[in-house]
């Protein structure tokens, strides 16, 4: 049962990731129309940010977690001022291309500077050591990575479904021309929310780094799978996206316990399920 | 806003005849390629990418379908030739044979998953497809995992063509890719091609005119699926080796790279592109990692300063099809 327990929160854990990760794609989706294949290099870079704030800078964990997402997100946002938004009105996969081009790039340049294998990062002194449940060990520091992710899923859903801010940036989703008309600065929105998309991979990343070590790679992989999330879940709602991202990770967790063989393909089997069910994706809305 | 390419010329008789004309002079070009002392497995090389590039293009180019994961019928035929070949001892035209119908069967299937969404989200199957597919074949005993199939005879092509010689290699795979060439070729200029252009500009006023638009698209997947089969079993007689790298997202990556420096959606585009990309990799190998970053520069680059590709831009200036 230990060993049960164990991976249910490795599954919850990596469905923090998946949950961070996807509702930053949506996020995206919805205000660019543009899948952003660079968001696990993005990913990536908040590790490194983190890990670098420490090494150079001599800046911990906490900093990290508030420093990281703000530069990823500036970088992103320049990004998008410097290239996505020259490809705006064109078709959606020419976006997919040109991410897809970003993320090589990325990518091949910390894989030249740092390899392929991992670098340490410390879980910070607050959060070492764990707690026994009495049915279960838990070390502090992965209970507190899948609180703050909920804590966060819910606070980004908060601003976009319940905000003034969120309001414009649902209507400008629907009609920027309108938006527009009304005096609402949308290209500025439009930047803002790729740097909160992005921001939110970042920190994703800087949670990640003291579990699965710094990688240049570490992105590459998990990117694919959080695709296959959003085909299930679709990218209409961002609470579907927080709820299918936690419920695939958990899925993911008792594969591994009850048949670890297809821990890697289950996420990409049950899309085909779903593709097969319920073509539009389990939150319902065709694309 | 649907159509992806920019390179949406009709094709009106004379433009047939320009591109036959193009073909004439690309075949005759290839056919003295062994005369010429340039290295005839680079050359065949290309060709197999070639022909891969121009069976993604089918897809994208004419139906406006994003795969993302086209390597897995690379790969899958890359396996199936090379077990037969090695293991069964079959010949080799039955082992082309069998890689084959084994990508025939593996676009059978994720056609019928993939062609249920569109757009973004076909090309985001289908590259999850494929990684699905990768951890299979990372697993299953038959592929060796990470080592691959290696050391693979090449045989007796219908028992009087020595395999082993290059040149005789050489006009085997240039006929196998002139043979998928022409397929194509005829595919786009068919009633059935028409239909598909027609899907890629507009699905819905196609579904309006009572075209069976999925048909159509699973019916454009096989074939581009099982094309790039036929490529990837061609590769295993070039590479003597079937391995994990042709089923990897950086190979479904690098056909999309060719064929977008070529030009999608033309007709000779995918083969410029591969002959490119191919030479790059080969002159940039001691590059390690870089070779990376310069691929997804010149993706970048492509996106956003040209995006009709080389042959799209000649093609563009000429004011001819190509």
């Amino acid at each position: 049962m230990q060993a049960l327990y164990a991976q249910l929160l490795v599954g919850l854990i990596n469905g923090s990731f998946y949950a961070l990760l996807s509702l930053g794609l949506a996020v995206i989706f919805g205000m660019l129309n543009i899948i952003n294949f660079a968001h696990g290099a993005l990913y990536m870079i908040g590790a490194f940010c983190a890990y670098f704030l420490l090494n150079i800078a001599g800046l911990g964990y906490w900093w990290a977690l508030l420093l990281a997402p703000i530069i990823v997100g500036i970088f992103g946002m320049v990004l998008e001022r410097t290239m996505l938004q020259w490809i705006a009105g064109l078709d959606h996969l020419y976006g997919l291309l040109l991410t897809f081009g970003l993320a090589l790039i990325l990518q091949g340049v910390f894989q030249n500077f740092f390899g392929s294998s991992g670098l340490p990062y410390a879980i910070p002194d607050q959060l070492r050591g764990g707690m026994n449940l009495g049915f279960m060990f838990l070390p502090i520091y992965r209970g507190w990575v899948v609180v703050f992710s909920l804590v966060v899923c819910i606070a980004t859903w908060f601003l976009i479904e319940r905000t003034r801010l969120g309001a414009y940036l649902r209507a400008a989703t629907e009609n920027p021309t309108l938006v527009r008309a009304f005096g609402i600065n949308v290209p500025r929105m439009i930047t803002l929310t790729y740097g909160l998309g992005v921001g939110l991979a970042a920190l994703a990343g800087v949670l990640s780094a003291p579990i699965n070590q710094v990688r240049p790679l570490m992105g590459e992989n998990i990117i694919i799978v959080v695709f296959a999330v959003v085909v299930i879940g679709g990218m209409g709602s961002i609470m579907g996206s927080i709820i299918t991202g936690f419920a695939l990770g958990v899925i993911e967790g008792l594969t591994k316990y009850f048949y670890p063989e297809a821990s890697n393909t289950v996420v990409f089997v049950l899309m085909v399920l779903v593709l097969l069910v319920k073509p539009t994706g389990l939150t319902g809305r065709a694309a | 806003m649907t159509t992806i390419t920019e390179n949406t010329v009709p094709a009106p008789p004379r433009a047939i005849r320009d591109e036959m004309i193009v073909f004439v002079i690309m075949a005759a070009l290839l056919a003295i390629v062994p005369f010429t002392g340039l290295y005839p497995f680079f050359v065949m090389q290309a060709l197999c990418f070639a022909l891969l590039a121009c069976a993604f293009n089918l897809l994208i180019g004419y139906g406006g379908l994003l795969s993302f994961g086209h390597a897995m019928f690379l790969g899958t035929a890359g396996y199936c030739t090379a077990h037969a070949l090695k293991v069964w001892g079959l010949p080799p035209m039955l082992g082309i044979l069998v890689g084959v119908a084994g990508s025939f069967v593996l676009s059978v299937v994720t056609g019928y998953i993939s062609i249920r969404r569109q757009g973004i989200y076909f090309a985001m199957i289908t590259l999850a497809l494929s990684q699905l597919l990768y951890f299979i074949y990372l697993q299953a005993p038959f592929t060796h995992g990470e080592d691959g199939i290696q050391g693979i005879p090449q045989g007796w092509m219908f028992g009087v063509l020595d395999l082993s010689k290059p040149t005789v290699l050489y006009y085997v795979v240039l006929v196998g890719f002139l043979a998928g060439f022409l397929l194509i070729f005829r595919t786009i200029n068919s009633p059935f091609g028409e239909v598909l252009k027609s899907i890629r500009e507009n699905e819905q006023r196609a579904i309006s005119l009572g075209y069976k638009t999925d048909q159509y698209k699973l019916l454009a997947f096989i074939l581009s699926g099982t094309l790039a089969g036929l490529a990837g079993s061609l590769k295993v007689f070039v590479a003597q080796n079937a391995s994990l790298t042709d089923v990897e997202v950086a190979m479904s990556g690098l056909i999309v790279l060719m064929t977008l420096v070529g030009g999608l959606g033309t007709v000779f585009g995918p083969v410029v592109g591969a002959f490119i990309i191919v030479a790059m990799q080969q002159y940039l190998a001691g590059f390690g990692q870089w070779v990376q970053v310069i691929q997804g520069t010149i993706f970048v680059a492509c996106v956003l300063l040209f995006r009709r590709g080389i042959v799209g831009e000649i093609a563009h200036f000429f004011k001819r099809s190509l």
